[in-house]
């Protein structure tokens, strides 16, 4: 009995010991003290840039620009002057990634991945209709570039959604297409 | 192969082989009879002293050999057995109804210091508080499904589902961090404040499985204010034996299943050795009218443990790991408000595949790895010491749709590391009087990977928490028990995190907290947030016997949470679920009161209980849709983090009847009114009311036969906030979002048998056939997040095989 209880002291001790070590190997390697490093932010779209030629008529530029992001600040969006009535305006679309320095092109991204990506318009009041004028490499709309026509003077809008990951062939419809929408902005324009 | 261990053999097929009634699990007014004989020549054995481990109750032997105990609960409890000229055995005795056991003692054999063993705790861990146990025939029937999804056997237990392999139980009400899983003692840290987390846990590892309904089991944490959920190990006798059991599971739906294995080897010594592994691999799951795509699940799980059991003293050491990589619904990844609106009022989902087991994005994949180690000592006249110590960590990867370089790499990457030690002291020398009190740190650290390539959610934090507690048991009388309990908690939550310039401002921090900002990086700010929380929580309550069949139940709690990390510092746009998380740093700890109430009744042929609650709790932290944001991707609906005082009141009832010795009915209706009193509107997220009904038939003497139709209804939610109205930029107005409106009832039948086969004296065969809704309903449930996408589950027809040996 008593070899019994002094082997039990001694087993106790170990295991006591043991126990109060094991945390203090943990949590002496743990690197608490270094300051966390911030996030690149990938394939972020901050600034979508649309330009409007038309010969004849003055260049105009709508823009829309989301320097934070995610964060509370809604989208500035600019429209540099008013649009031509009864014209036919050559659009061309260029993203950028502004969070870095210098701004990433994700224009450049979205033709690589072109059958993946496909812009859709949709127009309403005095801007009565837009057409691709570009192909993805099945032959299927993309839209980086497309046609814009203007109607009688008075005021218009343009809605422009990229959408990722589409059903391609579609019908031209954001039901039909599915995927996820990377942009979604409509610009107020001014017919004249 | 030893006598013992044969005689093991028996006896557990005797305990896989008693029949299963339907779960009406607070039935504490069973009866044992057993019957104590010589294990060589049968004859009676008088004067052998049986106790329940784990509870003061001893009883002797009859001349005839036999013995009773009686207020027992269903579930499986372990007898000690001695006699002065036997050897002690450790019995493990499953209580389905009243019971009848025959033990078999080798008389003859003298050895003086037998030990008792320490029991494990089937038992309630309250006096005062409503607990339920499962059954470890329902939690069999749940091998395939998840925890939370046998954890809605328990009246007043429901869930808060993401699909139907994200389900996350919800207690009376409440879930997420206001519910603690002690997953074999250990409490679990596995990230529980988020919505589409799930708790990281093997249903298949520890099957002993009740719930507390409430904060009144002080000694595991003070912040349950909607409950504990625990989850401790089957008993191991003290025996030389080796057993074990495999279980495999098929399912129509998902067209696939799970195995799960157990092999157990005792020691008389007291040691023993238990290696436990599962595996679950299902595909896309089907709704009645179409493939849910994106839904499979892969599971692996596995568990050892090594211990020594003895009266004086004794240890364990523990492992587990538990990983699932989970699909998530194809058509819940949406862009923006306008195709959040255009989910809503779509009848089918915009993405349908064709059926694959392949698990894309987007998906979770989590794993947890959870050590422990512990060691007790009794000393003579005083009581038990126990110490603790036990490591988690787990890692979450949460992957979203992308593109480019970045197709394959995570969105979401934390590693949350959490080291445990405990240490309690419980009195328990005098009879009638149990005093327990115990002491706890905790070190946690959680670390978001910048390497994802998008901003944080959840930020680098430390967390550290001490606590202290004393909770005491008293038999006031034959027929009162009162207990009652007191706790203080400290924590505090170190973090680094990364603010935009924007956001800074908008909440007002920089008015607030400017003394938080360590570093300017031009658009945003690195924030170092140090937050304190003292927080303190009593009960008390008691348990009165009215007489034989009667029982009255009341329990006072006040408990206090510290709020999560989620709820302080979520920040950031959820691309899944199309919205923005926002926590609040001014969040407080939340306070609750809840007083609950039972009167049950119990006796061979029928029983009832009516357990009401109220749960009144100051500055309770909920999350709800408040407005919306504008980004170049659209509009995007804002979930914030507020504090209210909020009122629970509820009701859970149950009632059954034996009608014949074949024929059972049970009829469970819980009900949950949660209201908002600053605003005076209804609380989101409270699950609607709803009836159970089972009709049960057995036949003992054929093959222990069991059919049983089980009938769910479901009321339509009529109580939830009102909508939010956002501005569509795609129809260029001001639409309503339809996104608090629940859906409607709903009525689901399932359809449950059993057989058993004995295939040799120690082997035994289950063999279980398991539809649910048997009717291919179409249904939407309120607290399914992808309600807003499809249809919840069809039919699924299950094969279950049980094989014990």
């Amino acid at each position: 009995m008593k070899t019994n209880k002094k082997s039990m002291k001694t087993s106790f001790r170990s295991y006591a010991l043991c126990l109060l070590f094991i945390p203090m190997a943990f949590t002496s390697c743990s690197d608490d003290d270094e300051n966390p490093v911030p996030v690149d932010e990938e394939e972020v779209i901050t600034t979508m840039t649309v330009t409007l030629t038309s010969s004849g008529n003055s260049t105009v530029t709508l823009q829309s620009q989301d320097l934070d992001g995610d964060g509370p600040n809604a989208p500035e969006i600019t429209v540099s002057g008013n649009l031509a009535a009864n014209a036919t305006y050559s659009g061309s679309i260029e993203l950028l990634n502004e969070t870095e320095t210098p701004a990433e092109d994700i224009t450049e991204e979205v033709e690589e991945e072109d059958e993946e990506h496909q812009f859709f318009f949709s127009t309403g009041g005095s801007v009565t209709g837009a057409t691709y004028s570009d192909q993805d490499g099945d032959g299927n709309p993309l839209g980086l570039s497309f046609e814009l026509s203007t109607g009688e003077a008075g005021s218009g809008t343009l809605q422009i959604t990229l959408r990722h990951e589409p059903k391609k062939p579609n019908d031209g419809t954001l039901a039909d297409a599915g995927g996820e929408t990377d942009i979604a902005q409509t610009f107020t324009v001014t017919v004249e | 192969m030893s006598v013992k261990s044969s005689l093991m053999r028996f006896i557990l097929s005797i305990l896989f082989c008693v029949v299963s009634n339907i779960c009406f699990s607070q039935e504490c007014e069973r009866i044992l009879l057993g019957e104590i004989v010589d294990f060589h020549d049968n004859t009676p054995l008088l004067g052998a002293s049986i106790t329940i481990t784990g509870r003061s109750n001893t009883t002797t032997s009859n001349a005839e050999g036999k013995f009773t105990f009686k207020n027992l609960c269903n579930g499986v409890i372990e007898l000690e057995v001695s006699h002065p000229e036997c050897k002690s055995e450790f019995i493990t005795v499953e209580i389905k109804g009243d019971t009848y056991q025959k033990i078999k003692l080798e008389h003859h054999l003298e050895e003086l210091d037998e030990v008792k063993v320490v029991g494990s705790s089937v038992i309630n861990k309250t006096a005062s508080s409503q607990e339920e146990s499962l059954s470890l025939k329902t939690v069999e029937r749940f091998s395939g499904g998840s925890l939370g999804d046998a954890l809605k056997q328990i009246n007043g237990v429901s869930s808060l589902n993401t699909g139907a392999n994200i389900v996350k139980p919800v207690i009376q009400g409440l879930n997420g961090s206001r519910i603690l899983i002690l997953n074999n003692n250990v409490r679990m840290q596995d990230m529980e404040w988020g919505e589409e987390h799930a708790p990281n846990v093997d249903i298949n590892a520890n099957q002993n499985i009740s719930v507390i309904k409430g904060a009144a089991a002080l000694e595991y944490g003070g912040d349950a204010i909607g409950g504990v959920i625990i989850m401790d190990p089957l008993p191991i006798v003290n025996t030389d034996s080796l057993f074990g059991k495999t279980q495999l599971n098929a399912f129509s739906n998902g067209r696939g299943g799970n195995i799960t294995s157990s092999l157990v080897k005792s020691y008389s010594s007291g040691l023993y050795l238990k290696a436990q592994g599962s595996f679950k691999y299902l595909g896309d799951l089907e709704s009645p009218d179409y493939l849910l795509s994106n839904t499979g699940i892969q599971e692996r799980g596995i568990s050892l443990t090594v211990g020594k059991r003895e009266f004086i003293q004794g240890w364990e050491a523990y492992y587990s790991f538990f990983d699932s990589d989970i699909g998530i619904l194809r058509a819940s990844h949406i862009g923006n408000v306008d195709d959040l609106i255009q989910a809503i009022n779509s009848e089918e989902p915009n993405v349908i595949n064709a059926f694959t087991y392949d698990i894309n994005r987007p998906n979770q994949e989590v794993g947890h790895h959870l050590g422990k180690l512990n060691y007790y000592r009794r000393f003579e006249g005083l009581g038990k010491w126990t110490i603790q110590y036990d490591f988690q960590r787990n890692q979450r990867f949460e992957y979203d749709i992308r593109v480019g370089d970045d197709a394959d790499k995570a969105s979401l990457d934390l590693r949350l590391k959490t080291h445990t030690l405990s240490t309690d002291f419980k009195w328990d020398a005098k009879q009638g009087f149990d005093l327990k009190v115990g002491l706890l740190g905790r070190y946690q650290n959680n670390f978001a990977n910048p390497g994802t390539g998008v901003r944080r959610l959840i930020p680098d934090y430390d967390k550290y928490d001490f606590g202290g507690y004393g909770i005491a048991e008293y038999q006031l009388k034959d027929n009162i028990v009162i207990d009652g309990g007191l706790r203080y908690d400290f924590t505090r939550m170190d973090a680094k995190k990364f603010y935009r310039d924007s956001r800074w401002e908008e909440r007002n921090y920089d008015q607030d907290f400017a003394d938080f900002v360590i570093e300017d990086l031009g658009t945003q700010l690195l924030t170092n947030p140090v937050f304190d929380y003292h927080n303190v929580s009593a009960t008390a309550g008691f348990k009165y016997d009215l007489n034989e069949n009667h029982v009255v139940r009341f329990n006072y709690s006040f408990s206090n949470r510290a709020p999560n990390p989620s709820e302080l510092f979520s920040d950031g746009l959820h691309h899944s679920a199309a919205r923005i998380e926002l926590g609040d740093l001014r969040i407080k700890s939340e306070s609750a009161s809840k007083f609950s109430a039972s009167l049950e009744r119990k006796s061979t042929d029928w029983g009832y209980s009516v357990a009401p609650y109220l749960n009144s709790i100051n500055d309770f932290i909920l999350l709800e849709p408040s407005s919306v944001e504008f980004t170049i991707r659209g509009a995007f609906p804002v979930w914030s983090y507020r504090q209210t005082d909020a009122k629970l009141l509820g009701i859970d009832v149950a009632l059954f009847k034996n009608w014949t010795d074949r024929w059972r009915t049970d009829h469970n209706f819980s009900w949950v009114r949660g209201h908002d009193k600053s605003t005076d509107t209804p609380l989101i997220n409270i699950p609607a009311a709803n009836l159970n009904n089972t009709l049960t038939f057995t036949d003992a003497n054929w093959k222990n036969l069991r059919v049983a139709l089980e009938s769910q209804y479901v009321f339509e939610q009529k109580r939830f906030p009102p909508n939010i109205s956002v501005f569509s930029p795609e129809q260029q107005q001001e639409v309503e979002l339809d996104i608090n409106s629940p859906p409607e009832a709903y009525h689901l039948l399932a359809l449950d048998s059993e057989i058993q086969f004995s295939i040799s004296k120690t082997n035994d065969l289950t063999v279980g056939l398991r539809i649910t809704n048997l009717l291919n309903t179409e249904y939407r449930d309120y607290l399914n997040r992808l309600r807003y996408f499809v249809d919840d589950l069809g039919r699924n027809i299950s094969i279950r095989i049980l094989y014990n040996y």
